[in-house]
């Protein structure tokens, strides 16, 4: 917890302001004292990827084009899929250290069921997300129940689940998902129609913008300050043009793939879990304040049981996605880097590893970091050392721009 | 005992606490303690330090439930079992440390496991609500959409108790409110309890700063080694005597004739300012 600044009590800011309009200036004034107090939100990981983007683009001219990023989005959804589980277990300030295994369980678990089985498929996917939720209670209730530190449970977890996937793959070791099962399809061929991807691109900036004029209007009956109209127009503006030429430039390759996309609606949707509900509002509070959250009467123990099962389930649906990709589950699914790139990639984003501050979209914009990275340094015909070194060295620096940025919070009397 | 001066409210009490019994194994944190809470009235808990101070104030937020005693509510028996009990008779608790969560802002704070909304939060109402609250108690708060971690002590302060008066409660007890703050958040916080006495809330002020104490509370209770020392008007008591109260120096003839000397008020004085 940071130190609260003793701010002159002569302040003398009147106690209501009555809310009358606030302009664009006002709007920009308060965002430069918001960083300048170390408040810097989403900022240091776009300047990073801008930069990552521009050096590997001057490298090699290919980084930039249609195919590659096509590819770096596809290649983006199962693992950002699990960095979205790993940032609601850091928001608790708790670690999962078994989503590889996780994810790995769930690809072994999805090919046995569906190739050898025979079980249709949608119940072999449900199987895979049941294991995940089982074992996230399982983290829960060891937590909660005896105390153990989640560093070590999930520790525990890593080495236990990854045994149960080599034990549910048998002798074979590796087997291969159907090239024409839907699943396949879904994670390696169908993209969105160019027509769909420009109706979603309008559809997504006119919710966007009539959700927000809609609260303003709101706020303003309501007597308070509302986000002034020609700031949400601008956004506005700037979100279509931004959609219109992302989809218009993915469309000249093959386009936006759905798997990808289903990602994005992830991230939307616990964006939305995390900030306009109940459940997300504790989460930060627990990350915050666990005594706190306690005494208001926040039932902490359910709010970890489910974190972890939400968390797992995303893993376990990671590793669904990424067996369906690879149209295989072997004994490497899930192993490897996994486990950490996982975890690297919301951090990177901005999930702060002392708990209570990131938000959905961290997740998102950290695995497009590794991602590039990882992409950028292929394309240069680097092999994985290199690639290695260089996420280590950005995981780094991330995580002293985090330390920085709370120093400075601390200096400013933020959180 | 001492002197005990009759109240000086005619209202019928919220909470009348009698006989209150505390042990925690051997220990007897409380003994026979009685305490009456009024209506529109602020009622200083005072004591040296292991009087039993914050045990009362646990058992009235229901956190450790009372050995032996009977609580009545308005002339009705109640227990105070844990916390819920507490909040459900209308005993808001503003513990010392706070309990605020940094990383929110003041309306997330204010409305924590008590949001409003029926599925998605509902932003708009709950920040109107809050400046509603925040300007009835005439608070100085710059921003409602801070994280509380931007605040300085006494808005914290005030943030703490706002959050006390989100369920209407009728008795609101403030445990050692002013320990952590300068001399000019003290004064605001001050207000805000003057404040709360205005809104007709029974209030429970637990503190060691007797010159805090004198300015806002209507009556002054002393615990001392976990007995009832002393139940005090403040117009009608000095100084002196409620240090006599606090540390014993009343309990017989010898030093009541020391304390007449003034010897020990100024020991009194020097271990009670440090």
């Amino acid at each position: 917890m940071s130190t609260s600044t003793p701010r002159p009590p002569s302040n003398s800011t009147p106690a209501v302001d009555s809310p009358s309009s606030a302009s664009i200036a006002e709007s920009w004034t308060a965002f430069r004292s918001r960083v300048r107090g170390g408040d810097l939100g989403a900022i240091p990981v776009v300047v990073g990827l801008a930069i990552i983007w521009t050096v590997f683009q001057i490298l090699n001219p290919t980084f930039l084009s249609s195919a590659n990023l096509v590819n770096l989005a596809m290649q983006s959804a199962a693992l950002g899929t699990i960095a979205l589980g790993v940032v609601l277990v850091l928001l608790l300030a708790q670690i999962d250290l078994s989503v590889g295994s996780l994810s790995g369980l769930a690809a072994a678990i999805l090919a046995v069921t569906f190739t050898q089985l025979n079980w249709p498929l949608p119940l072999a996917i449900v199987a895979a997300l049941a294991a995940g939720a089982l074992f996230g209670w399982f983290y829960g209730f060891l937590l909660t129940r005896f105390g153990v530190p989640s560093f070590v449970i999930t520790l525990a977890g890593l080495l236990g689940v990854l045994g149960l996937q080599l034990w549910v793959l048998g002798r074979l070791g590796s087997i291969n998902i159907p090239f024409d099962s839907w699943v396949v399809q879904f994670a390696q061929l169908m993209f969105l129609p160019a027509w769909l991807s420009y109706v979603l691109a309008g559809l997504a900036t006119l919710g966007y913008v009539g959700s927000h004029l809609s609260l303003a209007n709101r706020r303003l009956r309501a007597g308070l300050l509302p986000e002034p109209r020609t700031t949400i127009l601008l956004r506005g503006a700037l979100m279509i043009v931004a959609l219109m030429f992302g989809a218009w430039y993915l469309n000249t390759d093959r386009g936006i793939g759905l798997m990808f996309l289903l990602f994005v609606l992830l991230v939307i949707a616990m964006d939305f879990a995390l900030k306009r509900t109940r459940w997300g509002r504790s989460i930060y509070a627990v990350g915050g304040n666990v005594e706190a959250a306690r005494r208001s009467g926040i039932r902490v123990d359910r709010v970890y049981i489910s974190v972890f099962m939400v968390s797992a389930m995303l893993a376990t649906l990671g590793g669904v996605l990424a067996a369906s990709r690879l149209a295989a589950a072997n004994q490497s699914s899930g192993g490897g880097d996994t486990n950490l790139t996982a975890i690297a990639a919301a951090v990177i984003g901005g999930a702060s590893l002392f708990g209570g501050r990131g938000s959905a979209w961290s997740a998102l914009l950290g695995i497009v970091v590794i991602q590039s990275i990882s992409s950028g340094l292929t394309l240069l015909s680097l092999d994985s050392s290199v690639r290695y070194m260089v996420t280590g060295a950005v995981l780094l620096l991330a995580v002293i721009i985090d330390s920085l940025s709370r120093r400075s919070r601390a200096l400013h009397g933020r959180f | 005992m001492t002197a005990v001066s009759p109240t000086t409210s005619e209202d019928e009490p919220i909470l009348s606490l009698r006989g209150m019994n505390k042990s925690f194994g051997a220990i007897q944190a409380l003994v026979d303690v009685s305490l009456d809470i009024y209506p529109g009235e602020v009622v200083a808990i005072v004591g040296d330090n292991g009087a039993g101070k914050s045990t009362l104030v646990k058992i009235l937020a229901g956190v450790h439930p009372a050995t032996s005693g009977t609580i009545t509510h308005y002339g009705d028996e109640v227990t105070l079992a844990n916390p819920t009990d507490s909040r459900d008779l209308g005993i808001a608790t503003v513990f010392q440390d706070l309990a605020l969560c940094d990383n929110l802002d003041v309306v997330a704070n204010l409305f924590l496991g008590r949001e409003l909304g029926l599925r998605a939060l509902d932003e708009v109402e709950m920040e109107q609500r809050t400046w509603e609250l925040l300007r009835q108690l005439s608070a100085k708060i710059p921003s409602v959409r801070t994280p509380v971690a931007g605040l300085s002590g006494g808005q914290r302060q005030t943030v703490a108790i706002a959050r006390s008066l989100i369920g209407n409660p009728s008795i609101v007890v403030l445990d050692e409110p002013t320990a952590a703050l300068g001399v000019a958040q003290t004064a605001e916080v001050l207000n805000l309890i003057e404040h709360l006495r205005e809104r007709g809330h029974g209030i429970v002020l637990v503190s060691h700063n007797m010159a805090d104490v004198q300015a806002v509370a209507d009556r002054v209770v002393v615990l001392r080694l976990g007995r009832n020392n002393g139940d005090f008007a403040v117009a009608d008591v000095t100084y002196e005597d409620i240090i006599a109260a606090i540390t014993g120096a009343t309990d017989n003839a010898v030093t009541r004739r020391a304390t007449l000397q003034g010897a020990i008020f100024t020991r009194a004085k020097e271990g009670l300012s440090s």
